[in-house]
């Protein structure tokens, strides 16, 4: 039995084998042939083609079905390859020329082409090799006879291990086979983090010594609330675990409690609680853990796994669907919060050395306002459909915000000049991420008409740690000092100028801050889904008169340790023997 | 047989990156008529997605498009159309 240590990002205990996800080593086989045998070997390349051809054209179609048809179109160019002409010659001649078997003749061949593609200026291309990869070694395996087995595939759930996924990677797995993530890299914000808790998934990431240790089929316990991953238990430990994941379970369907559960405390102080989404597909999981609102709609998806961009028409689709199915609530869409290097793949946007610090969100959006206001239109006029606010990421100071609602006008004068149906009354809210806006909440408040607190980015930024480097995650601690004054000052501030004040970062889905933020007055918490059950259980469980002179006292505290034990004191005092279940588990 | 050639500059805002090379082959794949694209002398088969991608083309760049063939006329108006437009 190993243990190994990791970032806890997604609650849940998952029991299960490991699948491993990754490049594997392809060894091509060299042999010569006679000339009797160069037919066969035309004749099976041939059937490899045809039998790819129609595995990817039923993969496209799944995607399709699930991630509609921009993200299926990528497949078009994986067939073309398939019958890609000059290339099949190649394959051919060499088979017959030089007297090889077609695996070898097939690999040189394509590999020959990667290379070129490798080779060239061109970030974007040398990425796509990828895909050109990816259809080379599908063929590879019908022409070895090796089948691998697709996740989709397995009669049994597994355990998806992986050095990292990306968003493609993580797009094409079926989420039904999952029983939980863990990756090398990443932390608590990475992409894998923010898809298994929208899912419901249990994940450990950052895995301090790597997983390169674990083997396929290999039996695993994922704790993904300590972070922690077993490898090959005991008897002992795994009966612990089966016990505590049954617990789980159990309790997690006792929370099904009907809509009318209100986030009130005893005193009958009433805030919102609501759910944070990047997918229309989450919806369901956001009423079935009872949040009504959306707090935070991400819309990076919209952009990402594609190369061109999102017509406004495709855009306002998406937009006014979630607008829709959200309504009589409200869902509060963020522009988009990705790096420039996403969007553009001409050579002059080069590397950036600190992308968090660099050219993204905003700072992106206003200076491209050809492609941001295609997105600002698409809000607009979905918004008109349903209860939709606006809010702008990685704001700095007033002078973006100020730039970026100049550009929402423009958008709404050439809407009303086109006569289209629009919400010109949108409500504008500013993100508070970045510690000068923190600073100077003040003037923004007076442009905005609320706010809400991104505390993954503001705690990152005020205590300057990357949260997904290993060394230094320790240092991110949401009760440092630094944080909680801050966010002290920004709830009292936007209170002064009489607008509200929601958050949408972890912090708020963490019953134990979440006290805190009560007791500062935070009007909406907005969390990933899973989390909501537990926030409200404790607001209901405690008097916001206590939680005010909690947070009071905490403010005064000199250390992150201090402020915590503090708060688990607190909760222990308020919540007795549901402290265990809100706040532990 | 008509031949067709002409420099075009390529306005597609993606160039000829994976999606428009995709398009671009499947457009020329309707004809009959033989279809190749040259850059810096170096000449490709315009129904080969490979060979296109190899040639790296970005938007703003210049290519030679030719067609070549009895439908060559309406094979080389459809791509050139393609090439330059501004938007997919």
């Amino acid at each position: 039995m190993i243990k190994l240590k990791g970032i806890a990002v997604s609650l849940g205990i998952g029991i299960g084998k490991a699948y491993r996800i990754g490049q594997e080593e392809v060894t091509v086989p060299k042999r010569k042939i006679g000339h009797e045998e160069i037919s066969r070997e035309i004749y099976r390349l041939e059937e490899a083609l045809i039998e790819t051809r129609r595995e990817i054209t039923s993969l496209q179609k799944k995607i399709f079905q699930e991630l509609g048809f921009d993200h299926s179109k990528i497949f078009e160019a994986h067939v073309l390859v398939l019958e890609d002409r000059v290339l099949i010659e190649d394959i051919i001649q060499q088979i017959k020329n030089k007297k090889v078997n077609v695996e070898f003749a097939f690999w040189t061949s394509i590999k020959k082409y990667m290379d070129t593609l490798l080779k060239l200026e061109d970030d974007y291309l040398r990425e796509r090799v990828n895909d050109i990869d990816d259809v080379a070694r599908r063929v590879l395996r019908k022409l070895l006879k090796k089948e691998i087995v697709s996740l989709k595939d397995l009669k049994e759930k597994v355990i998806v291990v992986a050095h990292d996924l990306s968003p493609s990677q993580t797009a094409s797995l079926p989420k039904g086979n999952i029983l939980a993530f863990v990756t090398d890299v990443g932390g608590r914000t990475s992409h894998t983090a923010i898809i298994a808790r929208s899912l419901g998934i249990p994940a450990v990431v950052g895995v301090e010594i790597g997983t390169k240790n674990i083997k396929p089929g290999e039996k695993l316990i994922v704790d993904g609330s300590k972070g922690v991953v077993v490898v090959h238990p005991t008897e002992r430990i795994l009966k612990e675990y089966q016990k505590k994941s049954q617990q789980l379970v159990k309790a997690r369907k006792a929370f099904h409690i009907p809509k009318v559960y209100k986030a009130q405390t005893k005193d009958k102080k009433e805030v919102d609680v609501s759910g944070n989404i990047e997918l229309p597909e989450e919806l369901p999981l956001v009423r079935e853990y009872g949040a009504e609102g959306i707090g935070l709609y991400r819309t990076e998806f919209v952009f990402l796994g594609r190369r061109d961009l999102p017509s406004e028409e495709e855009q306002y689709q998406a937009y006014v669907n979630v607008a829709r199915r959200v309504k009589p609530h409200s869902v509060i869409i963020r522009t988009m919060d990705i790096g420039g290097d996403k969007f553009l793949s001409q050579p002059q946007v080069p590397k950036e050395m600190s992308p968090f610090l660099g050219w993204r969100a905003i700072r992106f959006c206003l200076a491209q306002p050809e492609i941001f206001k295609v997105q600002l239109r698409a809000i607009l006029r979905a918004a008109a459909e349903g209860e939709m606010k606006i809010m702008f990421p990685m704001i700095s100071g007033i002078e973006e915000l100020r730039q970026a609602k100049a550009l929402l006008e423009e958008c709404k004068e050439e809407l009303r000049r086109e006569k289209k149906n629009f919400k010109a009354d949108i409500s504008v809210g500013t993100m508070i991420e970045v510690p000068s806006a923190a600073m100077c909440a003040d003037e923004l408040a007076k442009e905005s008409d609320f706010f809400s607190i991104g505390t993954n980015d503001l705690i990152q930024y005020s205590l300057a740690v990357d949260r997904g480097n290993e060394k230094v995650a320790y240092l991110y601690e949401p009760g440092h000092p630094g944080v909680i004054r801050l966010l002290k000052h920004v709830i009292e501030t936007a209170h002064k100028n009489k607008i509200w004040i929601g958050m949408c970062g972890e912090m708020a889905g963490e019953p134990l801050f979440a006290y805190l933020l009560l007791g500062m007055g935070l009007d909406e918490f907005s969390m990933s889904p899973p989390r909501v059950p537990k926030v409200k259980d404790m607001i209901r469980n405690v008097f916001f008169q206590d939680a005010q002179r909690a947070a009071e006292k905490a403010v005064t505290l000199s250390t992150a340790k201090e402020v915590e034990k503090f708060l688990q004191e607190e909760l222990k005092r308020m919540l007795r023997n549901e402290y265990e279940r809100i706040v532990l588990t | 047989m008509e031949e067709i050639k002409e420099k075009i500059t390529v306005n597609n805002p993606h160039g000829l990156h994976v999606r428009p090379a995709a398009v671009f082959v499947q457009i020329a794949n309707k004809f009959d008529s033989r279809v190749f694209l040259e850059k810096n002398g170096e000449r490709v088969d315009g129904k080969s997605i490979i060979t296109i991608l190899s040639l790296g083309v970005h938007k703003g760049m210049e290519v030679t498009l030719i067609a070549e063939g009895n439908d060559a006329a309406q094979a080389f108006a459809e791509l050139k159309q393609y090439l330059e437009k501004k938007d997919d």
